[in-house]
């Protein structure tokens, strides 16, 4: 039995469809993602795969059972860590721990056992009788990992797991998310914006775009979608070179502004190819880059645009 | 695991109670200062419908004990707000448990913390210099209790409509204020004019404060065991209608 099943998936606010028909299978024990710019529509996919939001339309099965039809089952099986925190900051670590392993029904002996586990896992036992209103965001964040463990759920919803950290933070994160994986009898299903995030952690992920799954693959297939290499050139005329670099070897242009991102295959080849191009029909290049594709190029590729307005690359791309 | 919910729900509430001693003593002080500046201005001030035996102090000291009972239950209540606002309610609200338990288990929390908050302030108002009758006491506990889980019901009620605490002051003014004021516990309600009498008969709170005051000094505007079936059915409505209301809850 697989531990998530998502069939035509809908969910309309007021006429407005932020999840549009999706379908998707995750498998047991992998790491599954969702990536997808802000307002793709990943919350409410986990809203609704965890009992809070009703589907539109569709259907979905957590653990083998009916999110609409067997919540309470549903939710017994299942772990979760928000968006947003959701912790009581008044209570200290352990205390949030025991007031959620009581809310699932964990007798005794297994509490202080598996709150003792769960603390070490991701290294905040020595922290269990401080306030969390005394912790740092990162910590926090921990903690909520924990308890989502807490309660040996057969899946474990992340949604956007790091958002807000600092880069180090993130990693650190990231290696938790990895150890629990490996020594945890547990699927998850994570959302992010991150590139990294999913690439790094994911076995298989889901792009989703504008309330629809637009690619979904592992992440090596999905970069091989856009070719071997990127070359990314700035340029102050990006229409006019599009129309001469109609090369066989260019896979795709795509234009962001002044910049062309172009798929090719070997692009340390390409690149003085093309920079002779522009030369000649006196188009000036302001700056070449070559790399090999991440999932933003993946998104890139298939949707014309960037998955992230904020991130500092991007920034930086644009001045 | 229903009741072992209640339990921990109810262990929350009463460990950020605990927690929260500044706000413990905060809302004790207006209390305090109404019962002592008001026994000792209207210490001489007769009362028509009053007994000439029983002192002014005498007379408000249960209505101030309702008093510090129905704020802190009603609050209590309405701190779901809070929690929704933080983020900590969607924790509940996803676990395997029903939300008439949650709502039980957080309305038998904040009556207990109003509880406490009671009992503190009877102690209290010893040392301002109420005697009330020990025996009584126990009574006077009862009632308590039916006004704190009355009260924090309708303070759950109230928090499924309000969805930031921008709305918590309206309340206050317009609803908590009223009910006490309504009560009978500054003045006999036969005082009022007949048409806010009237009204008062329709304030819950008022057949608590006479209950309250049958217990502790002996004397009361109602037979006492017409005070207690009102409230009890009061309560046991307001206890369905709560968890009613708050099953409905929509919370993302
Ligand atoms: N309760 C709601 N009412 C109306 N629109 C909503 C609601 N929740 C989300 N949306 C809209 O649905 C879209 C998807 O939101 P969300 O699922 O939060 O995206 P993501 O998590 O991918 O950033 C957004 O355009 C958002 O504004
Ligand atoms: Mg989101």
């Amino acid at each position: 039995m697989e531990p998530i099943v998502v069939k035509n998936l809908t969910k309309t606010f007021n006429g407005f469809k932020a999840v549009d028909s999706i379908n998707f299978t995750v498998k047991k024990g992998e790491i599954f993602g969702l990536l997808g710019p802000n307002g793709a529509g990943k919350t409410t996919t986990i809203k609704m795969l965890v009992t809070l939001l009703k589907p539109s339309s569709g259907e979905a099965k957590v653990a083998g059972y009916d999110v609409v039809k067997q919540p309470n089952m549903v939710r017994k099986n299942i772990g979760i860590v928000f968006q947003e925190p959701t912790l009581d900051l008044e209570l200290t670590a352990k205390e949030n721990l025991d007031f959620h392993a009581r809310l699932y029904g964990l007798n005794k002996k297994r509490r202080e056992e598996r709150i003792k586990e769960v603390l070490k896992l991701v290294d905040l036992y020595d922290k269990a009788n401080l306030q969390v209103k005394k912790f740092s965001g990162g910590m926090q964040r921990r903690l909520e990992i924990a308890r989502g463990l807490l309660h040996f759920p057969k899946v474990l919803f992340l949604d956007e797991p790091t958002l807000g950290l600092d880069a180090q933070t993130r990693r650190k994160i990231w290696d938790y998310i990895i150890e629990m994986k490996e020594r945890e009898d547990v699927t998850i299903i994570l959302t992010t914006h991150y590139i990294e995030e999913a690439d790094k952690l994911c076995d298989r992920v889901a792009i989703i775009d504008k309330g629809k799954i637009i690619a979904l693959d592992d992440p090596e297939n999905l970069k091989k979608m856009v070719g071997e290499d990127v070359v990314s050139l700035t340029v102050n005329d990006p229409e006019r070179l599009i129309d001469e670099l109609a090369l066989e070897e260019i896979r795709k242009i795509v234009r962001i502004e002044d910049r062309l991102e172009l798929s090719v295959v070997k692009g340390e080849i390409m690149i003085p190819r093309m920079v002779e191009i522009a030369q000649k029909v006196g188009v000036e290049v302001k700056s070449v880059s070559l790399r090999k594709p991440t999932l933003e190029d993946v998104f890139i590729h298939l949707t014309g645009r960037e998955i992230r307005e904020e991130s500092g690359k991007n920034a930086f791309w644009r001045r | 695991m229903e009741l072992q919910g209640i339990y921990i729900l109810w262990l929350r509430d009463l460990k950020r109670y605990i927690r929260a001693r500044s706000r413990i003593i905060g809302s004790l002080g207006m209390p305090i200062f109404f019962l002592a500046f008001f026994g000792m201005g209207f210490r001489r001030v007769e009362i028509p419908s009053l007994p000439q035996n029983i002192t002014y102090i005498d007379f408000l000291a249960p209505g101030i004990v309702s008093m510090v009972v129905l704020f802190t239950s009603t609050f209590s209540g309405i701190s779901i707000v809070w929690d929704r606002q933080f983020g900590f309610l969607r924790e509940i609200m996803v676990a395997p448990i029903s939300r008439t338990t949650i709502s039980l288990g957080r309305n038998l929390g904040g009556a207990t913390t109003a509880l406490i908050q009671g009992l503190i302030m009877i102690a209290l108002s010893f040392l301002i210099g109420f005697k009330p009758s020990i025996n009584g006491l126990l009574f006077a506990f009862v009632f308590m209790f039916l006004i704190a889980v009355a009260f924090t019901g309708i303070g759950i009620a109230i928090s499924t409509f309000m969805h930031d605490i921008h709305g918590f002051q309206i309340v206050i003014n317009f609803f908590v204020f009223p009910i006490f004021l309504l009560s009978g516990a500054l003045f006999p309600i036969s005082e009022l004019p007949k048409f806010v009498a009237t009204l008062a008969l329709f304030d819950p709170l008022t057949y608590g404060v006479d209950g309250m005051r049958w217990a502790m000094i002996g004397y009361s505007e109602f037979n006492p065991l017409y005070d207690l079936a009102a409230l009890l059915i009061f309560c046991v409505t307001i206890v369905f209608v709560s968890a009613a209301l708050f099953s409905k809850m929509e919370v993302e």
